[in-house]
């Protein structure tokens, strides 16, 4: 959405500028400027070919892969002082509020500017407790031994032409360890900021939540108003062993010519919770549709999404609960809301494996409807065998209708008012369960957007 | 002289005639009474001077104060004072009956500080008769009729309207809650919808206007209650 807080970019200076285009070439030069690993370039290089091989998904626009940039520095390495990071990138992040946020409330930020990341920090007791929170590269080459055995463990090159993408030319996002039964209290912070034109972003997150432990985490995404299209695709891995509890919050607002194409899978094992806090506003188009593999017994799963299209977007979102052992429960609440040719769709996925007992889904999906030149789809498949299990699902689409807001208006409110308390009133139960620092700013972005 | 006057009104509805040269004055600080069969037009008069953009008004005009607000959009006639009250008010859900006052006090330029908004709200929420826990309920969500319309009675309490347009507010309520409901009523001018007798006597209006097929035939004082309690609306026709 256009949004004058968002919506500014600056000149920059890149160090390193792989072109526009992608081959081979652009790849090796990627490995090249981040002193890769043989292992990696070979893994970049494969993922490239299979990129190239697969078709484009049917329902996304064609987007012109050869007139794009894939990766621009500004920087030669991360920086773990504001002080250190340069002025433009640093005034971006200062525009955002990010220093303000991190100093507030937050653990441990991370700020990424285009390809790579400007500055991450995590507070020093965290350090010395054992947690890490590094950039994906700096995870790789420093922790290959944690790192290894989890990268593209969850989310494979083949899975799908944009996972292919990004393992090819994959920079930045956030590598998280948590050591066994550290709770952390505070969530640590990731910022992802496009601030050239034509360009691709694509960040790999790998998140391991070690025994017991527990992590909150939250990425917030913008991009300036260009007049061409900018890509995001990002993948997200998070593994929650035994007992960990994982909470994933995202608030996407690209702007409205970014293409968001995003792969997030993750593990829960034995009694590890997952949960995925997900909204967007943002984007020209985004196809999202964050999995969990319930794979230990009493594994729980929650994946609660806001989605607001307005103006010609497409917000195709949607959750996959994948039941694999005994008393397994997930729990899906899907809201959108869909506004002046919008189309806001909802694609789920609940598996239960036969022989399986005890496992539990309740999935609901609520759509909105401001007007009548909006859509909204809802694509349930749910797949269980036995009789040992229980699974439910609601759905309902409704429209902000004439009698609601004449009653809003005759206590004084006007049109605008109305609808933005209806549509804050539709969403009202998943907002609440955004830290407040984030409640606040969605408000506000609804507010804006209905 | 008229805090509220609808001159010569005519309305349609869907190309369908509601409201048919209707004539009202609404003395200041005076509470009048409209009764009549159901589908004369009553509930349409209403509607339309609270700015309902199904009925469309043909001719006519209405005034608040002297001023024409025929035209003016819903809202702009509720921050001038004007309240209408639903027969069956509607559901919101999500948003708390406290947002919504606070939300439409702001919106009517009555902004209170937070802690005498609630302390506001509390006091009014003990004296309609609902408990405290409402202020955080979704507005009509759930609500039994009669907590309803006791939700609208608390509306009422906390914008504190000059005018005051109350339909079918006691129909399907208890005595109790009739009672509740007339004894909350503000020193303000309305007019009250209504079948009931009972709910007459206790407010006193001061006159009885009688509509049928879109239009005020008869005014009169409380006496006219009588002749509709003994020979009905029947009764009145015949004379």
């Amino acid at each position: 959405m256009k949004d004058e807080n968002h919506d500014f970019h600056y000149e920059v200076d890149y160090i390193h500028n792989a072109g526009t285009g992608l081959n081979e070439d652009t790849i090796r030069y990627i490995s090249q400027a981040k002193n890769e690993p043989q292992w990696l370039l070979d893994f970049r290089l494969h993922a490239l070919r299979v990129f190239q091989k697969l078709p484009m998904p049917t329902w996304i626009p064609p987007i012109d892969f050869d007139n794009i940039q894939y990766y621009l520095s500004p920087q030669k390495q991360t920086q773990r002082s504001w002080d250190d990071v340069p002025e433009e990138v640093k005034n971006t992040f200062d525009r955002l509020g990010i220093p303000e946020r991190e100093r507030k409330f937050l653990a441990g930020v991370e700020a990424q500017f285009d390809s790579e990341t400007a500055y991450a920090r995590l507070q020093e007791f965290l350090t010395k407790d054992g947690v890490i929170f590094v950039d994906s590269n700096t995870g790789l080459q420093q922790y290959p031994d944690i790192f290894r055995p989890y990268f593209a463990s969850l989310v494979p090159v083949e899975d799908n032409k944009f996972s292919a993408l990004n393992s090819a030319v994959f920079s930045g996002g956030s590598f998280i360890y948590v050591p066994p039964g550290e709770k952390l209290k505070q969530p640590l912070q990731a910022y992802f900021r496009i601030n050239a034109q034509r360009f691709g972003q694509f960040e790999r997150t790998l998140i391991i939540v070690d025994h017991d432990a527990e992590l909150l985490y939250m990425e917030g995404c913008t991009a300036p108003t260009f007049e061409s299209a900018a890509l995001h695709s990002a993948v997200v891995e998070v593994i929650a062993l035994p007992g960990a509890k994982v909470q994933y919050i995202t608030v996407q607002n690209w702007s409205s010519n970014v293409f968001n194409l995003v792969t997030k899978r993750s593990t829960a094992h034995a009694n590890a919770e997952i949960r995925w806090i997900d909204c967007n506003i943002g984007s020209r188009i985004t196809a999202k549709y964050p999995a969990i593999l319930l794979a230990g017994e009493r594994a729980r799963g929650e994946i609660l999404s806001i989605a607001l299209a307005t103006d010609n977007q497409v917000q195709d979102t949607g959750a996959k609960m994948i039941h694999r052992a005994n008393s397994t429960t997930s729990n899906i609440v899907s809201k959108s809301v869909s506004k002046h040719h919008g189309l806001a769709t909802y694609r789920g996925l609940v598996d239960i494996a036969p022989n399986l007992q005890g496992c539990r889904n309740r999935t609901r999906c609520d759509a909105l409807l401001i007007d009548t030149d909006s859509r909204s789809d809802t694509y349930p498949r749910i797949t269980i065998t036995g009789d040992q299990n229980q699974v439910e699902h609601e759905a309902s689409v409704s429209k902000v209708d004439e009698e609601r807001l004449l009653y809003l208006r005759q206590r004084g409110l006007d049109e605008h008012q109305s609808t933005s308390l209806c549509v804050n009133g539709f969403v009202n139960d998943l907002i609440r369960e955004f830290p407040l620092e984030y409640s606040v700013e969605l408000r506000r972005l609804i507010d804006a957007v209905v | 002289m008229a805090i509220l006057a609808v001159e010569d009104l005519c309305v349609t509805v869907q190309d369908q005639v509601v409201l048919s040269h209707c004539n009202l004055e609404l003395p200041e600080g005076i509470w009048h009474a409209l009764m009549g069969k159901n589908g004369m037009g009553k509930s349409s008069l209403v509607r339309t001077i609270a700015g309902h953009p199904s009925y469309t008004v043909t001719s006519g005009t209405i005034y608040l104060r002297n001023e024409d607000i025929t035209h003016l959009p819903p809202e702009e006639r509720a921050r001038r004072g004007l309240f209408l009250s639903y027969q069956n008010p509607v559901e919101i859900p999500g948003v708390s009956v406290a947002t919504f006052l606070r939300t439409a006090l702001d919106a009517q330029g009555k902004h209170l500080p937070i802690k005498a908004f609630y302390e506001h709200l509390n006091q009014s929420l003990d004296t309609v008769g609902l408990d405290r826990s409402f202020a955080s309920r979704a507005i009509n969500v759930d609500f039994s009729g009669g907590e309803k319309k006791r939700c609208e009675m608390l509306q009422i309490l906390i914008l504190q309207p000059s005018v005051i347009l109350l339909d079918e507010i006691d129909s399907g309520l208890d005595i109790d809650a009739i009672q509740t409901i007339a004894h909350c009523l503000p020193q303000a001018s309305g007019l009250i919808i209504t079948h009931q007798k009972k709910f007459l006597d206790l407010i006193q209006p001061e006159k009885i206007h009688i509509m049928e097929h879109g239009t005020i035939t008869r005014s009169g004082g409380i006496t006219l209650l009588d002749t509709l309690e003994h020979q009905g609306y029947a009764g009145l026709e015949e004379r």
